[in-house]
């Protein structure tokens, strides 16, 4: 299923077929980057800096060139603060936001499963009272992972179920809550101004609790990834990012351009449909994935 | 945005193109590469630009400037032309069939908006005095059955379902008969979403497509998809050999490079828009604001008045 038509194949063909390292194998690199969604602005930036590179330690081995591009990708990525979701200590609440149809409510049900088996106590809230079914998708989950899911009717007020959700989780001692929320579209800003109002009952009803606001991306999104990004950091306290649809052909390259501009860590990848299908960012594997080597 | 200023941009290096004879191949390559990152920008896939930009070039250099126009207004002329023909003409229909009923299939990568435009075309197609049916094919997502039935629900139109322990070839048969038993015109299948890598569940649409027969094969497309909306349609088309696509979340404020892109490659005609969540956001095609749109001009033709 995972066929990575790796860029390193085309990167190895590229630098074999080059004798000396030239402005050809620079163009040519360019290109590579910018089908892996990297961006036009990103891509040259990298590209200038390995000129300088190349240029100030005299290498002239046009294979040199393959490392010193992975490192310069990881070390963009390594910039980032700490990348692993806060939970501690309980409790804790995780509020789940982004675009429509990114992967959002699998991605919960993914980390309501990976909490659960680390032993905590967890609960859902469907937070997403506006999508056709999507309550009924976040309790098959819930089920499925054996957690529960406070929810209310289609169409009622979202903050209202979260509010409901804190005061469960207090009742029951709950470890991690977690918080669906309908898709929005970031330049729509009465839907933005909404996740306002939630913000405001966590803070003021789990004032102690640990927080954190993961944005969802999707993998395949082009450069309209850093418009969400940073718009959604302008309402949101974005504490972190889930790459999900890494399972594709996608290579997801967009994340370095956001890292470049917005100091927000990639937490968690999706990598498929299952409840298993979520791992911990990182950087190094990353840009091995993107590379094909993964 | 990166590219706001390319409106500016094209001007700047056209100012520098004023009173010439005939375009050289330097003019005009100086004001491709505006043109180029504009579209790498937009995330029109690379391969589409560069043979794009050939295309242009060709047509450009050695022009005679007209009296009319200057150079930069030829140029930008000639670019809105020939992205404006790329796009396709505007084709927002769909072809029925002779022999009702005619048979419609939705198919596209997860999160696309399948089951969401089923309930869009639905509703259209019911105030056109059509008599729509739903089948619920998509067996794998959680409460995608009940999200279909939700949405057939608000546009008045009957959801054909079978749970999801049979096999969505057998839903799709049992549920034409029952559309042919019950007089409707249009049947509409939703499937579940899938990779285009994902040869066991691509097999299975193939496998609903030899068994229906459909009349339409549509594919949806987030209109936010990067480089990769290429590798996608061309997947789905050589599998499947579509009929068309249809572009979601248009709403947004993505540039939507991806039209051109999946335009490019499958050579099949873009017939329909997704603006919004609701029930009645559906539009048809339009190329030349979607060329305008890529390019970042709002306004192509106010651009050649000023260039
Ligand atoms: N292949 C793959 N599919 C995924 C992944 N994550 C989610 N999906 C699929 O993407 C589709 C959309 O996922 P959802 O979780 O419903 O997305 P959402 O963001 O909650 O969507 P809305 O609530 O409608 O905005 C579903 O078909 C999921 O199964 C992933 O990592 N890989
Ligand atoms: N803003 C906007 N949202 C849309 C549009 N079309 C669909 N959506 C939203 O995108 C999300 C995914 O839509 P679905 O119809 O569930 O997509 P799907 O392709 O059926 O998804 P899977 O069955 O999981 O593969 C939902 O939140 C929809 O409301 C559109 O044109 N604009
Ligand atoms: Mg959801
Ligand atoms: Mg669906």
């Amino acid at each position: 299923l995972k066929t990575k038509s790796g860029i390193t194949d085309r990167v190895d063909h590229l630098l074999k077929s080059y004798k000396k390292i030239d402005e050809d194998l620079f163009e040519e690199l360019e290109e590579i980057l910018i089908t892996s969604d990297m961006g036009v602005q990103t891509t040259m930036e990298i590209v200038e800096d390995l000129k300088e590179r190349v240029r100030k330690e005299k290498i002239s081995d046009p294979l040199e060139v393959k490392q010193l591009l992975m490192d310069k990708i990881t070390e963009i990525l390594e910039e980032l603060p700490d990348s692993k979701i806060n939970i501690e200590p309980s409790p804790a609440i995780i509020l789940v936001v982004g675009v429509n149809g990114v992967g959002k409510t699998t991605s919960i049900g993914k980390m309501a499963y990976r909490f659960k088996s680390e032993g905590k106590k967890v609960l859902l809230a469907a937070g997403d009272t506006f999508r056709a079914a999507a309550i009924d998708q976040l309790k098959i989950w819930g089920d499925r992972v054996g957690v529960d899911v406070i929810r209310h009717q289609e169409e009622s007020d979202p903050a209202a179920v979260i509010y409901d959700a804190i005061q469960a989780a207090k009742a029951r001692n709950t470890d991690v809550l977690i918080c669906d929320t309908a898709g929005r579209l970031h330049n729509k800003k009465n839907l933005m101004n909404e996740l306002g109002k939630i913000f405001k009952v966590v803070d003021r009803e789990y004032e102690n609790a640990s927080k954190e606001v993961l944005l969802v991306l999707d993998a395949t999104t082009g450069q309209n990834a850093v418009q969400q990004a940073k718009t959604f950091k302008e309402v949101a306290n974005i504490s972190g990012l889930i790459l999900t649809k890494l399972d594709g052909t996608a290579k997801g390259g967009v994340i370095v351009g956001i890292s470049r501009e917005l100091n927000v860590p990639v937490k968690l990848i999706g990598v498929g449909e299952k409840m298993e299908d979520l791992q911990e960012f990182n950087p190094q594997s990353f840009v091995k994935a993107i590379f094909g080597e993964a | 945005m990166v590219f706001e200023g390319l409106a500016e941009k094209l001007q700047d290096t056209f100012k520098k193109l004023k009173n010439k004879g005939k375009l050289t191949e330097k003019d005009v390559a100086e004001a491709m590469r505006e043109v180029r990152l504009a579209l790498l920008e937009a995330d029109v896939n690379f391969k589409v630009v560069k043979d794009f930009i050939n295309k242009v070039k060709e047509r450009a250099v050695g022009i005679e400037v007209l009296e009319s126009l200057t150079p930069g207004q030829q140029v930008i002329k000639i670019v809105n032309e020939e992205l404006t023909e790329l796009m396709g003409t505007s084709q927002s229909k769909i072809n029925f069939s002779s022999k009702p009923p005619t048979i419609i299939m939705l198919v596209g990568l997860q999160g696309a908006g399948k089951t969401t435009t089923t309930g869009k075309l639905a509703g259209m197609l019911k105030k056109q005095g059509k008599r729509p049916l739903l089948i619920a094919c998509d067996i794998y997502r959680p409460a995608a059955i009940k999200q279909l039935q939700v949405v057939g629900e608000k546009v008045g139109v009957p959801v054909f379902t079978m749970g999801d322990k049979q096999s969505p070839v057998d839903i799709s048969k049992a549920g034409i008969d029952h559309g042919m038993s019950h007089g409707n015109d249009v049947i509409l299948i939703d499937t579940a979403g899938r990779l285009h890598v994902d040869e066991e569940l691509m097999d299975e649409l193939k496998d609903i497509k030899n068994d229906v027969k459909p009349h339409e094969i549509l594919l949806v497309v987030d209109s936010m998809t990067g480089q990769d909306a290429v590798n996608v349609a061309e997947h789905f088309n050589e599998k499947l050999g579509i009929d068309g696509v249809i572009l979601t979340k248009l709403d947004g404020d993505t540039r939507g490079g991806a039209a051109l892109s999946v335009r490019a490659v499958t050579n099949k005609p873009i017939k329909f828009t997704g603006l919004g969540e609701k029930l009645d956001d559906l539009e048809p095609f339009y190329p030349d604001r979607m060329a305008s749109r890529i390019l970042g001009m709002g306004d192509m033709l106010s651009l050649i008045e000023k260039a």
